[in-house]
């Protein structure tokens, strides 16, 4: 299958060497794929997304979007993606309407001429067409960002944290909107939120500017080798540090109100834990649970440490 | 031509929506010429004097009448001996005194020569000067009265015409220096903060990731700012014709032509202070900084540079605002025409293409 970006031994650097950003990073995003970055603030999803988008030049290394290079053919790649910042970049004091005029003829078309693109998204913001962009909603915000970005009929839609900062119900929304929209567009999402993860087609995990994994979400899962037990008590404080005394504990950490606790197959089970633990702890509740992506990225974080 | 006709109407809503800005860039120009025009005036006009009469004649009396009668000096109040002049000259309430001694007429009249005694406060020198200048003036015309029967051998008579500025107006003087002070101001600090701004919130990293050529955007936030400076142009001449009596001599045309030049000076200037500053705090301060305490300072408005050490006088001229108060102040006031400014309508023409070529050079078609 065709690649809508390649990426080969990429590397950047901040402050002289002392800070990298991206370390050797190699992956394609296919034709047609909606692909997710996944990884905490500081991972470098935001530097190789400048990269890509030729708003950064990379230390070493070299990428394509659309056939193209990056650093060679930056104005033409300009002409053909749409990126949607990781801060909110429109004009605060210009309305919904102006500000999807403004994107539109700064890709040299108009509102008219791609409505079909936007239509979906652009009936919800509407209503409010002339209200200042500075007055919307977090989630109406970032969909006339999404609105913005598209409106020139990009092939390749770069998305930064579109979903940081955004309700849920929106969030969810925001989501339903980019599966649609992948028939047509080829979309590269980043996102701190594990949950989105699993509606990626497929996803990188990164950590420290380096790809822990890439793959699909469910592959990811898949290959998540250890048992998990989710615990709590009344304790839950002195619950994670204990636990993590515990021999042959390869980690814990808390997760909503219960703490994940990981180990090899076999090593550990609910009634040995349960013994280990009631001399300290009261109400101690345990239950066995299938691990998710953000499990599977503490995993790969501990071991990559 | 579309992008174009989009994007200027774009920075228009900018600039009307922000109320503060809209008040800088139109209020400002008003207040400054009317408070230069009206509160900071250095010419005499009603001072406070006191007269010590010690003589009580005749004489002291017409010449007292003659200092008051004057326009320069009215009469604080009555004193009687020094101690009074000294405590009114501590407390404020006089710039100068005039103490006219004992047999005043007696010592005119028989004696031929009679002393005044002028004690002028000096805190501000320049104004102690004058003072003491006009007083001495009044004093002279008395004296010309008494002698005016006799006809005295030997006196030289000096004819003193003033030039341009007939009624020594200080309009003369500050309006185009205000002129250009504003002018660079709008034009260099304000599109210098509308393109940073695009920094600041972001929308920079949109625009550069799109094929839109860099000088479209810089131009459309040009014009407004040209547009604007013109409206102001307008308003400071038609307040110092109507309002402050000062004529334009030389050809208006020629007048607004090289207001245009200096208005593409100062937004080259903005664009450069752009190019090398990511905030609108910074790309102020440096507008504020280096250019308007140099305008101030350097080019003429405030102190004369010929009185300047030789170093400050070389400085002067890398300041732009010097050329066109020199250019304004020759066609507006001495009429002069385009042959006698051709010299320095080229220098800012060059400065003009230096910092156009600078921004251009250092125009980043990346983030950072």
């Amino acid at each position: 299958m065709e690649s809508a970006i390649h990426i080969h031994n990429l590397h950047k650097t901040f402050n002289k060497g002392k800070l990298v950003a991206l370390d050797n990073i190699n992956f394609d995003v296919r034709k047609g794929e909606l692909f997710g970055l996944i990884g905490p603030d500081g991972a470098g999803k935001t530097s190789l997304f400048r990269i890509l988008t030729t708003l950064w030049l990379a230390d070493s290394g070299n990428a394509t979007v659309a056939g193209l290079d990056v650093v060679k053919d930056f104005k033409e790649i300009r002409r053909r993606i749409g990126y949607m910042p990781g801060k909110f970049s429109l004009y605060q004091d210009l309305s919904v309407e102006e500000n999807l005029n403004f994107f539109a003829t700064l890709f040299n078309t108009s509102i008219e001429e791609n409505y079909d693109l936007v239509k979906d998204i652009y009936v919800q913001l509407e209503p409010f067409k002339s209200r200042k962009a500075g007055k919307l909603s977090g989630g109406m915000k970032q969909k006339l960002a999404l609105c913005c970005a598209l409106i020139h009929k990009p092939e390749v839609l770069f998305l930064d944290e579109p979903t940081t900062g955004v309700d849920p119900v929106s969030r969810k929304e925001f989501w339903e909107m980019l599966k649609r929209l992948q028939s047509r567009i080829t979309i590269i999402v980043s996102t701190p939120y594990m949950d989105e993860a699993t509606l990626c087609d497929r996803i990188a995990l990164m950590q420290g500017g380096k790809i822990m994994q890439l793959d699909t979400p469910q592959q990811i899962v898949d290959r998540f080798a250890d048992e998990l037990i989710a615990v709590r008590s009344e304790q839950m404080y002195h619950l994670i540090r204990d636990i993590r005394e515990l021999p042959d504990i390869k980690g814990c950490y808390g997760f909503g109100d219960y703490l994940h606790v990981r180990f090899a197959h076999g090593a550990w089970t609910q009634e040995r834990l349960t013994v280990a633990l009631k001399d300290r702890h009261t109400l101690l509740e345990f239950c066995p649970i299938t691990p998710g992506i953000e499990d599977c990225f503490m995993a790969l974080m501990e071991s990559h440490a | 031509m579309r992008q174009y006709g989009v994007f200027i109407k774009k920075e228009f809503k900018h600039i009307i929506r922000d109320k503060r800005s809209l008040l800088i860039l139109f209020a400002l120009p008003i207040a400054q010429i009317l408070i230069f025009g009206f509160a900071l005036t250095n010419e005499i006009k009603n001072t406070k004097i006191a007269i010590l009469d010690l003589s009580q004649d005749e004489a002291s009396h017409q010449l007292r009448d003659q200092l008051i009668a004057s326009q320069y000096f009215e009469l604080n109040g009555d004193v009687h001996d020094v101690a009074d002049v000294e405590s009114a000259l501590l407390s404020d309430q006089i710039k100068l005194a005039v103490i006219i001694p004992e047999n005043f007429q007696n010592d005119l009249s028989h004696g031929n020569e009679a002393q005044v005694q002028l004690i002028a406060d000096a805190t501000d020198p320049n104004t102690a000067t004058t003072l003491s200048v006009y007083a001495s003036a009044v004093i002279r015309d008395f004296q010309g009265d008494i002698n005016g029967a006799y006809n005295l051998p030997y006196t030289i008579t000096p004819e003193v015409r003033m030039l341009y500025n007939p009624q020594l107006k200080g309009a003369y003087l500050f309006v185009p220096g205000v002129m250009g002070m504003i002018l660079l101001l709008i034009s260099a600090m304000m599109t210098s903060i509308a393109i940073v701004r695009e920094k600041e919130i972001n929308t920079m990293e949109i625009i550069l990731a799109s094929p839109l050529k860099p000088i479209v955007l810089i131009l459309s936030k040009a014009v407004p700012y040209i547009t604007i400076s013109l409206v102001n142009v307008t308003t400071i001449l038609l307040i110092s014709i109507f309002i402050l009596g000062l004529p334009v001599a030389g050809n208006i045309f020629l007048l607004f032509a090289v207001c245009f030049l200096f208005i593409t000076t100062a937004i080259a200037l903005g664009l450069m202070i752009s190019n090398i500053t990511d905030s609108q705090q910074t790309a102020m301060f440096i507008s504020l900084m280096g250019l308007m305490l140099p305008t101030l300072i350097l080019s003429g408005f405030m102190f004369p540079i010929e009185n300047m050490p030789v170093p400050m006088q070389v400085l002067s001229n890398i300041v732009p605002t010097k050329w066109f108060f020199i250019i304004v102040k020759d066609v507006m006031i001495k009429g002069l025409g385009f042959a006698s400014i051709w010299r320095e309508v080229l220098i800012l023409t060059g400065m003009t293409l230096f910092f156009l070529f600078v921004s251009y050079k250092k125009f980043k078609t990346r983030l950072a």
